[in-house]
């Protein structure tokens, strides 16, 4: 499709077993583009963007992240996840390291960078998610919305052209939310590629280029947040905003 | 800089480094840390008080406490007398009739036997600091500021040592066939080596376990189901007496070697379920996590999984760890002359053979210092490893 175009997904499918997760979902996500994916729960939304970084292997389709096709080739895989970091919902810190070395790990070991000059990096970005003084403390001794952004700092520290978050705020207590999305808007005021699952409709409104709704393994409706919220298309999008919206 | 080659770095056209502003654009949040309040100052201890509270504050506790106290009373007195009060400490088997105690003369005369078994008397200084050099060695591996690489360089030196000490035939030292070894070295070295070769191997056998080549995957359950399902005397015997029998004509490999292959692999097979524990304990995020940073297998186990799978089984490694080494007294049956064999020839002497009874609580308080050492010390070690997770 565009040329332009970072991620594709074209017609992918994906089984658990008999279970039919993924029904031939296509996605174009262009360069810089900020994508929230919604929709009720067990609708493959996580699912699809594991895809991504192939945390799950598709079954059907294909999936082409910056110009390299995700098959089984381990080099292909490789290259993709240098170029893709992510966020999970349960953080996912590694418990036995310090905050600094949870950053530094990958790039010294995947990247191969000099220890001091990454410690320099992680340094500057533990500022930017505004947790500096943390940098030696281990993830446990943290709460729950500044163990969030030491994951997205980890994220970041790999230089990462795209992120994937999946639902990077539904295990924070409410008050932990904003500064997290907080963080999340300031990176995507940067130019940063995203791919991210929330219910966050208001993060959705304020930073997303475009929303894709998923229902079944579906992408049911994809447009813009003007589109989306004044004017859905499917009587399931109306029945799932009427839902959330709510509150 | 990066090892990497070009075509790696090349798609990254990112800004590599954050701009500097961001640095400064936000403020940093408050610092979490704030003194905790001080703890009142420690009420003084009442003895009284707390027997009362604690040991006779119920009519039961009151009965059950009683009943403690005959208890100790009959059974502290008469092993003190026996142990301590009426033991005779030196002198010959004659002094030890008369007296009403133990007799550790039979220690004092024997000691030398017990220690260091058939090796040639006059030469017994070598084993001794052999031994020495070797305790002294694995006291010093556990102390956390010696854990730099030189440690192994120096490891090095010590098995040459002890090499050269306990075989000779260099430097003006008499050769000794290790068929002539006995006693405290051969316990400490069959115990230490085969945990120091089994622990590495159970790790690989636990990743093994959990493979997903099946050939792989099969293999490690089948060796592992195998070692576990006969007793040790039995791969002993297999390792001594069979193997052999598979080996080319000519070709012979040293029995304390065939010993010490069949108490590692024994070994390893009950370790690797230990460790195997600790893998199905690491939650399926951490390996998520590191897959999605683009870690390699051997880097995600290495870095991740391992260093916190080992943690959480440190107890039952140690346990294994301390059967291993009370297993070595099995190996009396290949023919080996470890501590509690050359303990059982030191009671066939005619005139101390009323005696045994204090060569085994000799031998067993030997046992006892090591394994009891090796409790401590992972005691250490768990609260080292667990001094800033919290789970
Ligand atoms: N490893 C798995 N094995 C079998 N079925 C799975 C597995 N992972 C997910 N599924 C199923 O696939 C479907 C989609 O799951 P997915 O996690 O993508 O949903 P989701 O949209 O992210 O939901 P949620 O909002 O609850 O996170 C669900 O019905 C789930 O039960
Ligand atoms: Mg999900």
């Amino acid at each position: 499709m565009t040329e332009t175009a970072i991620i594709e997904l074209r017609k992918v499918g994906k089984w658990y077993n008999s279970y039919h997760a993924l029904r031939d979902v296509s996605l174009s996500v262009a360069k810089g583009e900020k994508v929230v994916v919604c929709g009720p729960s067990g609708s493959g939304k996580s699912t699809m963007i594991r895809c991504i970084n192939r945390l799950e292997a598709h079954q059907t389709g294909h999936i082409v992240v910056d110009g390299i096709e995700l098959t089984d080739d381990v080099k292909a895989v490789e290259k993709i996840r240098r170029k893709v970091g992510m966020v999970f919902q349960n953080f996912n810190l590694f418990p036995h390291l310090t905050v600094l070395q949870n950053l530094t790990l990958a790039p010294i070991w995947v990247r191969g960078m000099a220890k001091s000059e990454i410690e320099e990096i992680a340094m500057m970005y533990l500022k930017r998610v505004r947790i500096p003084d943390q940098a030696h403390k281990f993830p446990g001794q943290l709460s729950g919305g500044q163990q969030q952004r030491v994951a997205i700092a980890r994220a970041l520290c790999m230089r990462p052209e795209i992120m994937l978050f999946d639902e990077p705020t539904s295990a924070l207590d409410p008050e932990m939310v904003k500064e997290v999305l907080d963080v999340m808007t300031e990176l995507a005021g940067e130019g940063m590629t995203m791919v991210c699952v929330t219910h966050e409709m208001g993060f959705a409104r304020q930073v997303a280029d475009s929303i894709v709704f998923m229902a079944e393994g579906s992408i049911i409706e994809s447009g813009s947040p003007a589109e989306f919220f004044e004017n859905p298309k499917s009587e399931r999008t109306r029945q799932f905003l009427g839902q959330i919206l709510e509150h | 800089m990066s090892k990497h080659s070009p075509a790696d770095q090349a798609p990254i056209p990112t800004a590599p480094v954050p701009p500097a502003h961001w640095a400064a654009s936000y403020e940093e949040e408050p610092s979490q840390a704030s003194t905790p309040p001080q703890a009142n100052g420690m009420t003084a201890l009442k003895p009284f008080g707390w027997a009362k509270d604690n040991l006779f504050n119920t009519p039961l506790n009151t009965a059950l406490t009683v009943a403690c106290l005959v208890l100790l009373w009959l059974v502290v007195p008469p092993m003190a007398n026996w142990l301590l009060l009426n033991a005779s400490w030196s002198g010959s088997s004659e002094a030890c009739r008369e007296a009403a105690g133990a007799c550790w003369s039979v220690i004092v005369v024997k000691h030398r036997l017990i220690f260091f078994g058939t090796y040639p008397y006059d030469e017994q200084w070598r084993p001794f600091l052999a031994c020495a050099l070797f305790v002294a060695m694995l006291g010093a591996s556990g102390v956390r500021a010696f854990w730099r690489p030189w440690l192994a360089g120096a490891w090095a030196l010590t098995l040459v040592g002890m090499g050269v000490l306990m075989w000779g035939g260099v430097a003006g030292l008499t050769y000794v066939p290790n068929d002539r070894w006995g006693g405290l070295p051969i316990t400490l070295m069959l115990s230490v080596f085969s945990i120091a070769l089994a622990f590495p191997l159970s790790i690989l056998l636990a990743l093994g376990r959990q493979s997903s080549l099946p050939a792989i995957r099969t293999f490690c359950v089948g060796f592992i189901e195998a070692m576990r399902g006969v007793p040790l005397v039995s791969v002993l015997f297999m390792a001594s007496v069979m193997f052999p029998l598979f080996l080319p004509e000519g070709v012979t490999v040293d029995k304390l070697l065939r010993a010490l292959a069949g108490m590692t692999l024994f070994t390893a097979a009950y370790l690797a379920e230990a460790v195997r524990g600790g893998l199905q304990a690491i939650p399926k995020g951490q390996y998520e996590a590191a897959d999605a940073l683009g870690l390699g297998y051997w880097q995600k186990t290495m870095l991740i999984v391992l260093p916190q799978a080992l943690r959480i089984v440190i107890p039952p490694i140690v346990n294994q760890f301390i059967s291993a080494f009370k297993d070595t007294s099995l190996v009396t049956i290949v023919g080996l002359y470890d501590l509690l064999t050359a303990a059982t020839v030191a009671t066939t002497d005619p005139e101390w053979r009323p005696y045994f009874a204090e060569v085994y609580v000799f031998a067993g308080l030997m046992f006892w210092i090591f394994c009891f050492s090796m409790s401590r010390y992972s005691q250490w070690l768990e609260r080292l490893a667990n001094r800033y997770t919290r789970r």
